[in-house]
């Protein structure tokens, strides 16, 4: 079987993370309760009227895969996976909200395209012309893992050499409101740096695009070996850090042997529970989190999993992300844990090269 | 890894039936299922026709022995219902007897309940429940607890209307690499005033009774259906002596990179599927018998297809026929519905007519299968294609 390595990699989030050669020197610190991106120049990437017509995540998705795509040195993909929890949500609720102020009336087309999941996809294959495999998973907090899953398997099995992957989710104003009525954002603005020790329920709502060219052929751009990966619909809290400990174990790898471990703590109380239980395993092991800097999202495990990539490469682990301090140099083996309420659960390993 | 991806248990709930059986008899009696539209509750409801499922929620619910409490979409009911007959069907007492996850395909997920309690979400706490029903996650997630699936693969697709043939590659994929020993496969989608709008203002609509591949076509009819197909790995063919009713033996994925919503004029992502699904297959076009065609009755995709499998058939183009002027059309859930219809017609070696069809197409000479017609069946192909140029194949084959 081959390997599979993350050649590249772009990221469209709260931060300014859209320029690869910068690595969060900079925080933006935020006190709010839902977090949106730090746009880029979408025109440097899509002329204006079109980035005029496209819906916030095929922006972000597009131009996304474009930086990607550009730093991996690839002119053409051999295909495109992308996950999303939401699709395009915003238009989603202009149909909704349509179909239901006018009565089934005077709707136009172009808000129920962009509202089908698979658009992001669809247009990154137009943006590319890509004619090859084009897959969308939708699965709340394995919607990426999904995604990654499925590429890492067609390149070990060599059915492909190059795979753009992706996890991208916008905010939507309704469903931002709805979910706050049940406590799923927090009632209260927050400060970035306290969103860690919260003890309040519910997340800081954020969204983003985080792209990746991942191939079976190791090139210097390569930032990481992803060595394994494994979703669960379910696991209870007791049996996190056991079932972690499996997953090493089916990998011959040691929990010494781990350099970091990235938690994708959101400050719920009711359910940063699941991490807590599994740090006790890893008293010893460097650990970081991410969702105070991006924000919670359906696919906010693919920002985790651009920040351990740019940790392997660089070697160095920026500040503000540290949950604890042991003097960590050098960084080899990375694994990361999430979840999303407490269901999709995912454990995933990578490699520096 | 596993050579061969065997079928060993089907449900489905559709417009033509409650159960496979059912389905069949309307598929070889031409029956079909499409009426106007009576649960939901809209404007169009004379200028349109539907493929509507009986039982209204509450009966479904009951069947599913669900309480009043319960927060279920009426995706995530029929997803059930169709799942846990494909698990009876496969004779499964212990469902974690052996490695088995769960891929379904949805595009509607819970839209019908979302569109139902939009504003009312911000008065009446008591809709609050369908809330996270919402996400297209969720109708799988329910039914992988329905079928007691734990702590496993899960994970949905939705590539609009190809999503289930996605479903069903995946898992043939997961098997063959010796991920998974079993994997339930399939798709659901229920009716809903946004896709009844939404594809009314792309005018595709049509104001009576689909015709595929007729010249005069006006565009397609909705359908609701949920199902699913237990796949299994040779082992656990082997170990539990089970009885196989198909193989899933090809399967190809391929982007049109054309349009949106739109096929290409020559069908070049259909083709690429066909010719894949093919190469998957080790066959030639000559082994294919039949074509359960996507076949939607809408001008641009029976052009589009009929040209791409003329594209790969050239001369000799096999028995082909639409089965969505019987169902509707099931958006994410048509792939699993026609998968099913292809195992039905390689067990009974049977081909089923395209119904409504009246006048030949002016671009091509080819011609569908117009009466039900017996003939031995080795190996059946089914296109499934979808907004955002999603264009996907997969063959069932006797053989593994």
């Amino acid at each position: 079987m081959n390997k599979v390595y993350i050649n590249s990699i772009a990221s469209i989030s709260a931060q300014k993370t859209f320029d690869n050669s910068l690595f969060l020197t900079e925080i933006e610190n935020y006190e709010a309760n839902v977090i949106p991106v730090i746009n880029p120049n979408y025109k440097d990437y899509i002329p204006p009227a079109a980035a005029r017509r496209m819906a916030k995540g095929i922006k972000m998705g597009v131009v996304a895969s474009k930086i990607a795509l550009q730093e991996s040195g690839l002119d053409t993909i051999d295909a495109i996976i992308t996950g999303t929890g939401m699709g395009c949500v915003r238009d989603s609720e202009k149909f909704v909200s349509a179909i239901i102020d006018n009565d089934e009336q005077y709707l136009t087309p172009t808000s129920f395209i962009q509202s089908t999941h698979n658009t992001v996809g669809g247009q990154i294959a137009l943006e590319l012309q890509c004619k090859g495999y084009n897959f969308t998973y939708v699965h709340a907090s394995n919607s990426f893992e999904s995604a990654l899953l499925d590429a890492k398997l067609q390149l070990e099995l060599d059915e492909e050499k190059n795979i753009l992957i992706g996890g991208v989710d916008e905010i939507g104003e309704h469903t931002t409101k709805i979910h706050k009525l049940v406590n799923h954002v927090k009632a209260e603005a927050i400060k970035t740096s306290d969103v860690i020790n919260a003890q309040t329920p519910g997340a800081v709502f954020g969204e983003g695009a985080n792209f990746f060219v991942l191939s079976n052929e190791k090139q210097a751009s390569t930032y990481a070996e992803i060595t394994a990966l494994k979703t669960y619909n379910t696991l209870p809290e007791t049996e996190v850090l056991h079932e972690a400990s499996n997953f090493l174990k089916e990998n011959n790898i040691n929990i010494e042997d781990i350099d970091l471990l990235v938690l994708g703590n959101n400050g719920d109380v009711d359910f940063d529970t699941f991490y807590t239980k599994l740090t006790e395993g890893f008293i010893n092991t460097q650990q970081a989190y991410y969702k105070h800097l991006c924000g919670e999202f359906n696919t906010a495990s693919s920002f985790g999993f651009w920040l351990a990539s740019k940790v392997l490469k660089t070697q160095t682990l920026p500040e503000a992300v540290k949950l604890n301090n042991k003097d960590t140099a050098s960084f080899k083996n990375i694994l990361l844990y999430n979840q999303y309420r407490g269901e999709n659960h995912s454990f995933t390993l990578l490699k520096q090269c | 890894m596993s050579k061969g991806v065997a079928i060993t248990g089907m449900g489905i709930i559709s417009a033509i039936g409650n159960n496979v059986v059912e389905n069949y008899q309307s598929l070889i009696h031409g029956k079909k299922g499409i009426s106007r539209v009576s649960k939901i509750k809209t404007n169009h409801v004379n200028d349109i026709m539907v493929g509507e499922i009986d039982f209204t929620n509450e009966a479904l619910e009951q069947q599913l022995g669900l309480t009043s409490d319960n927060n279920y979409s009426r995706t995530a009911l029929l997803g059930a219902i169709a799942a846990k007959q494909a698990i009876k069907d496969s004779g499964i007492t212990n469902i974690n007897a052996y490695k088995t996850g769960l891929i379904s395909a949805t595009s509607v997920g819970g839209m019908d309940m979302t569109e139902r309690y939009y504003y009312d979400y911000l008065t009446n706490k008591a809709t609050h429940k369908y809330i996270e029903g919402h996400h297209a996650g969720d109708s799988t997630q329910k039914i992988a607890a329905q079928l007691g699936i734990e702590k496993s693969l899960v994970t949905t697709i939705s590539t609009a209307c190809s999503s289930a043939a996605n479903a069903i590659m995946l898992g043939a994929r997961l098997i063959k690499s010796g991920q998974l020993d079993r994997v339930v496969v399939g798709g659901t989608d229920c009716l809903s005033k946004f896709t009844i709008n939404g594809f009314k203002t792309l005018m595709i609509l049509s104001d009576t009774y689909n015709t595929p591949f007729d010249e005069n076509r006006k565009g397609l009819n909705l359908g609701e259906a949920a199902a699913f197909l237990v796949l299994e790995s040779d082992k656990v063919v082997q170990e539990e002596n089970k009885k196989v009713l198909a193989y899933v033996k090809g399967y190809g994925n391929a982007n049109d990179a054309y349009h949106q919503t739109a096929s290409s004029e020559n069908g070049d992502g259909a083709t690429l599927a066909m010719q894949k699904a093919l190469e998957v297959a080790g066959y030639k076009p000559e082994n294919i018998d039949y074509v359960n065609a996507h076949g939607t009755a809408t001008g641009n995709n029976d052009l589009s297809e009929g040209r791409a499998i003329i594209r790969i058939f050239g001369d000799n183009v096999p028995d082909f026929s639409s089965t969505k002027a019987y169902t509707g059309h099931t958006l994410a859930a048509a792939g699993a519905i026609e998968a099913i219809y292809s195992v039905l017609a390689l067990q009974n070696n049977i081909i089923y007519p395209n119904l409504n069809f009246k006048t030949q197409m002016k671009e091509f000479n080819i011609t569908p299968q117009l009466e039900l017609k017996e003939k031995p069946l080795q190996s059946v192909m089914s296109n499934s294609f979808g907004f955002g140029g999603n264009c996907s194949t997969v063959i069932y084959s006797k053989e593994q």
